[in-house]
């Protein structure tokens, strides 16, 4: 066996090994599985020779199962699938350990979850099919769907079902939109059913604008519930709101990063010419969810929530950079996703210990934590000025560059970056920056900072919840060991992104730049008889990109 | 008895019948029989097995009682294993049957399925009779013992199924599908023994009666407008006819009439108002039964009756539009109201029967898609279905509350605390009905999305997915209530059946869902092979040009 089908069919045997034993044993085994794992990943990681290029690898032919319905199974990755998978595999045994003290009830399940989400997840990032693909990314419900509606908080039973029905249907649509595409390229082909990505990609390309137009519209708006976008995203914060700790770092650090991967390896390479045509309408959406969701984070007391939302309007700022096609944007919002899924797992992992010990979330109820858990304070305020987009780590890098590409977009023939969007997108998704500051700074003065302020019932917590009554100390302790373990790991991640970042931004520029194209192709092509006149101008006849890995630097 | 009262009654209904028997066209198709007899052995057998089920139950001695669900079993396996040996090929290809391969795939499946039925209905047929029997406080009373009728039945009710895909006339068709029909409705009757599976059973028996009749009609008038009962030589009629102006009327009102009336076997709009009321009434294992060997009887005659009007070798689809276009009306309305009948329900028998109806219209789309391209597609999902729906009903046949049936989904909450197994088994049977890769069930639903977007059917397609979004909310309660929800004091009696075998049909078939796509590639050949039309190409070579 391989790796890459070892990074599948491992965490499937520790799921199944924690469901045979004891609830005593579950969380040794299911942490050693996903250890176990991330060795397996960082081993592949290590033999993967295709850093710095677009191209996928191992390219392994594994069993001929589907053959019959044109589903190949082979597995391979590019440089974008293999940092993703790293950040899985790093994300889900830090999850597993930041709730070795919070989950009490149903050990087995929990951990076994866990473990069968990270080999879907895994399936998902190594697939070179697109039905293959679809296994993973559909079945990664299910056990997500169970860690919040048994492990969840008050309203887990609202939460899961909105999550599943969102999620479900999204994927559907999607579903429709690859299944139409492949029936189109098998009557193209004499007949020959094929969900292979790069022969679907192809034919998607070549096909006439309109139906361009619906096919993007259907793969788009299925990973757009996933990512999400705006009018489809209220299940994000509800299901982070009510999910366990661990289900919100693996929710907002894995699983809506497959609804970006989506997007990127599928709506944008299969419907150029569609994604061009609705990037003003998706871009707008973006931009709406940035600065909606800026806002609602300012009025939140709730400080789950206040994260969930600024997951959506983070991700929107993503998705905003891929749809100004250039390959600084692109860069950019590949980083995004790495260094958006450490930052705001770390920030779920801090409140989910403080949660442990205060059985609230509320700022109203809570703060000045600063003088009660120091150790804990710097942890927050770290992930929260790496959300922030602090110089010198890593989200300031990924936000930058995403800007960037917004604002250079429209001036293609000047900058060498040829693209849509341009300074008003890049101007109001900045004014997000601003946003951002005031509702993370205030958080973190009545959180952290500030008198202290502590729940009464600190010391007789609720019993018999389903977070598990943990922590029946008169004060609330700093720290242990365990969970500095849990959060070292993304922390010195973020620092060393944030720092150095040019090698990663090196290695995925040819993905990026890959992605990219078709697209710069097409705006080169358009005659500038078609310029809209509302400042998305298509940038006609300007020349090839230079090399972005300057922007890289000058992002430094 | 009143099991046996209904038995007869259909008899009137099949008067007609018997009034066509001496057309030529019959006396003609009696000269094919010899090679028709050789393919007939398996149908033999489930008969035979069927004859000695009723004898076996009637015994004195309780071990020989005991022994009838095992016949049953016997049999099956057996009518299993003598049809792999008799349905060859050149066998088909002698018979000289419209679809040659399509027996082999039905039988198989029936085959299959049917045990996981008789296990899931073991134990509970006749256990109070057997139980004061054995306790001596009431003596064996042939009269009163139904476990030999029940299997009988059952077993009758398969081998009408089988017959069907023999069928090269419309009175071989006919006969067939009441051979299939009418052990249904003795087994609603008596598999609960309550006024409520009276009820259901007379329902089930006076709207079965009059869909017969409609179908019947349409027959009549498919014959007086070809003059032909043979199904062969009314395609050459239709043929012609539509050389020379299209299909006249009478023959177009006659396949309308033939589609309404089988839309009461599938479960389909217009004819599926029975369907909720009729599986509450039944007993659990028979709700199964009736949810799944109806809807195989159904498909495969209306594949065999829309192949003489048009559907040709080659693949090309041109059924008459007007038929074409009820169909699709069919379809549509059958998956969209059967699924948001599903979400307005309580009762987990009575959603699990809106699910039924919404399957149906899910199949119909791979009927609409035409044979070489949809009718594999929907004789897959037959497949993946009944085993779903099997490891979903059984489940349910396999758990009790304080002795009765267990029907609300409120005595679900919790059911992993009291009996995990069956709790696995119900959510993986509900995950795969959703559609939850790399499940069976998602297998069927993308072969269907498939050959509906191959056929350009866009607009089912898109209705398909949609319709699937709202069942992935109603599934999600076989799945949330064992393993989210906690016991209720409402589930402390909720329990395992005495028996073991319902439990083990229930997870075997569940496993079955979990496995099967492991074979995803021989199930789509066979499939495919089973529905080519005309004499018979090598099939490897068909599923090379798909």
């Amino acid at each position: 066996m391989t790796l890459a089908v070892l990074l599948i069919v491992l965490p499937l045997a520790g799921a199944l090994l924690c469901l045979a034993g004891t609830e005593r044993t579950a969380k040794t085994v299911g942490l050693l599985a996903g250890l176990v794992t991330l060795g397996a990943a960082v081993m592949m990681a290590r033999e993967f020779p295709a850093w710095g290029t677009a191209d996928f690898w191992p390219n392994q032919e594994g069993w001929r199962l589907f053959t019959a319905f044109g589903v190949d199974f082979l597995l391979g990755t590019d440089t974008v699938g293999m940092i993703l998978i790293l950040l899985t595999a790093l994300l889900i045994p830090c999850s597993m350990l930041v709730s070795f003290g919070a989950i009490t009830q149903r050990q087995r399940g929990f951990y076994a979850q866990f473990l069968f989400m990270e080999a879907a997840v895994m399936l998902a990032f190594l697939a070179r099919d697109v039905i293959l693909f679809y296994i993973g990314y559909e079945f990664t419900l299910v056990p997500l769907f169970l860690i919040v509606a048994v492990w969840g908080g008050s309203e887990r039973r609202v939460a899961s079902i909105k999550l599943w029905v969102y999620s479900f249907v999204g994927s559907v649509v999607s579903l429709v939109g690859f299944i139409y595409l492949a029936a189109g390229n098998a009557s193209a082909h004499g007949g020959q059913m094929t969900f292979a990505i790069d022969a679907l990609s192809q034919y998607g390309a070549s096909l006439p604008a309109s139906t361009q137009w619906w096919l993007f519209l259907a793969i788009m708006g299925g990973f757009a519930v996933k990512v999400p976008f705006v009018p489809v995203h209220s299940w994000l914060p509800l299901a982070h709101g009510e999910a366990p700790t661990a289900g919100s770092v693996v929710l907002a650090g894995i699983v809506i990063k497959i609804g970006q991967y989506g997007a990127l390896r599928f709506a944008f390479p299969m419907a150029p010419e569609g994604g061009l045509a609705l990037a003003p309408f998706f871009s707008a959406l973006a931009l709406v969810g940035i600065l909606g969701m800026s806002l609602v984070c300012w009025v939140q007391n709730d400080v789950k929530r206040l994260v969930a939302y600024s997951s959506v309007a983070h991700m929107g700022l993503a998705l905003l950079a891929m749809f100004a096609f250039n390959v600084v944007g692109m860069e950019g919002a590949i980083l995004y996703m790495v260094n958006h899924g450490l930052s705001t797992a770390g920030m779920f992992m801090c409140i989910g210990i403080m949660y442990e010990r205060y059985h609230t979330k509320d700022m109203e109820v809570v703060g000045g934590l600063m003088q009660r858990m120091p150790v804990w304070s710097v942890f927050m305020v770290f992930f929260a000025m790496a959300s922030l987009a602090l110089p010198g780590l890593n989200g300031f890098v990924s936000e930058f560059l995403c800007l960037m590409g917004v604002y250079t977009a429209d001036h293609g023939v000047k900058t060498g970056f040829p693209g849509i969007l341009g300074p008003t997108y890049a101007f109001l998704a900045a004014l997000a920056l601003i946003l951002g500051a005031l509702y993370v700074l205030r958080m973190l003065q009545r959180f952290v900072f500030g008198p202290l302020r502590e729940p009464h019932d600190a010391q007789h917590p609720p019993g018999g919840e389903a977070h598990g009554a943990h922590g029946h100390h008169a004060v609330a302790h700093d720290l242990n060991l365990r969970e500095v373990a849990a959060m070292a790991p993304l922390a010195i991640a973020c620092i060393v992104i944030g720092i150095w970042p040019k090698p990663l931004l090196d290695t995925i520029e040819p993905a990026a730049a890959k992605v990219v194209a078709p697209y710069v192709e097409l705006i080169q092509r358009a005659p500038t008889a078609e310029k809209p006149s509302d400042g998305l101008a298509l940038n006609a006849g300007s020349p090839l990109p230079a090399s972005p890995a300057a922007a890289g630097e000058a992002a430094q | 008895m009143i099991p046996h009262a209904i038995a007869m009654l259909p008899s009137t209904a099949m008067l007609p019948s018997t009034a066509m028997l001496p057309s030529p066209a019959m006396l003609a198709s009696t000269a094919s029989l010899g090679p028709k007899f050789a393919l007939i052995v398996p149908e033999i057998v489930v008969f035979a097995g069927a004859v000695v089920c009723a004898v076996m139950g009637l015994s004195q001695s309780r071990s020989t009682r005991a022994g009838v669900p095992w016949m049953a079993v016997a049999t099956l396996v057996g009518t299993f294993v003598v049809m792999l040996k008799v349905w060859t090929p050149e066998a088909a290809a002698a018979a000289e049957l419209p679809m040659p391969l399509l027996g082999k795939y039905v039988i198989a499946l029936l085959c299959v399925v049917g045990v996981g039925h008789v296990l899931a209905s073991a134990g509970s047929v006749d256990r109070a009779i057997e139980r004061q029997v054995a306790s001596g406080t009431g003596a064996f009373d042939p009269v009163r013992v139904i476990s030999g009728e029940f299997h009988a039945f059952l077993l009758f009710s398969l081998c009408g199924a089988m017959l069907l895909c023999h069928a090269t006339d419309l009175v071989w068709l006919f006969l067939a599908f009441e051979l299939c029909s009418l052990p249904t409705y003795v087994l609603v009757a008596i598999g609960r023994g309550a006024d409520r599976s009276m009820e259901a059973a007379i329902k089930y028996f006076f709207l079965g009666a009059m869909s017969t009749a409609t179908m019947l009609f349409g027959f009549a008038l498919l014959y007086g407008a070809t003059g032909t009962l043979e199904l062969s030589a009314m395609r050459e009629a239709f043929q012609m006819q539509a050389q020379v102006g299209g299909i006249g009327t009478v023959a177009i009102m006659g396949m309308l009439f033939t589609v309404i009336g089988i839309c009461f076997k599938l479960a389909a709009v217009p004819m599926h108002f029975y369907a909720p009321d009729v599986y509450e009434g039944a007993s659990n294992p028979v709700a199964a039964f009736i949810s799944f060997v109806p809807k195989v009887q159904g498909f495969v005659t209306l594949v065999l009756l829309l192949g003489t009007v048009g559907w040709d070798a080659s693949g090309n689809a041109a059924i008459p539009q007007v038929v074409a276009a009820v169909l699709w009306m069919v379809a549509l309305l059958t998956m969209t109201l059967g699924n948001i009948g599903a979400l307005l329900q309580r009762s987990a028998k009575r959603m699990l029967a809106y699910s039924s109806i919404a399957n149906s219209g899910y199949m119909l789309t791979g009927i609409l898609a035409g044979p070489a391209i949809g009718v594999d597609a929907t004789l897959l999902y037959l497949l993946t279905y009944g085993v779903a729906n099997l490891a979903t009903f059984g489940s349910l046949a396999a758990i009790e509350r304080n002795g009765h049936e267990v029907d609300s989904l409120d005595d679900l909450a919790g059911l992993r605390v009291r009996a995990p197994m069956v709790a696995t088994a119900l959510a993986i049977g509900a995950l795969s009905l959703t559609g939850i890769p790399p499940l069976v069930g998602f297998w069927g639903k993308l072969d269907l999305f498939m050959a509906s977007a191959e056929s350009g059917q866009r607009a089912l397609l898109v209705a398909m997915a949609l319709n699937s979004g709202i069942a992935a909310f109603y599934y999600l309660r076989l799945v949330a209530g064992p393993f989210v929800a906690e016991p209720t004091p409402r589930t402390q009696g909720v329990a395992p059946v005495q028996s073991l075998w319902p439990r083990v049909s229930a997870l075997v078939f569940a496993m079955g869902c979990i496995v099967l796509p492991f074979a995803a590639n021989q199930l789509k050949q066979e499939s495919a092979a089973a529905a080519m039309n005309g004499p018979a190409a090598p099939p490897a070579v068909r599923t090379a040009e798909k």
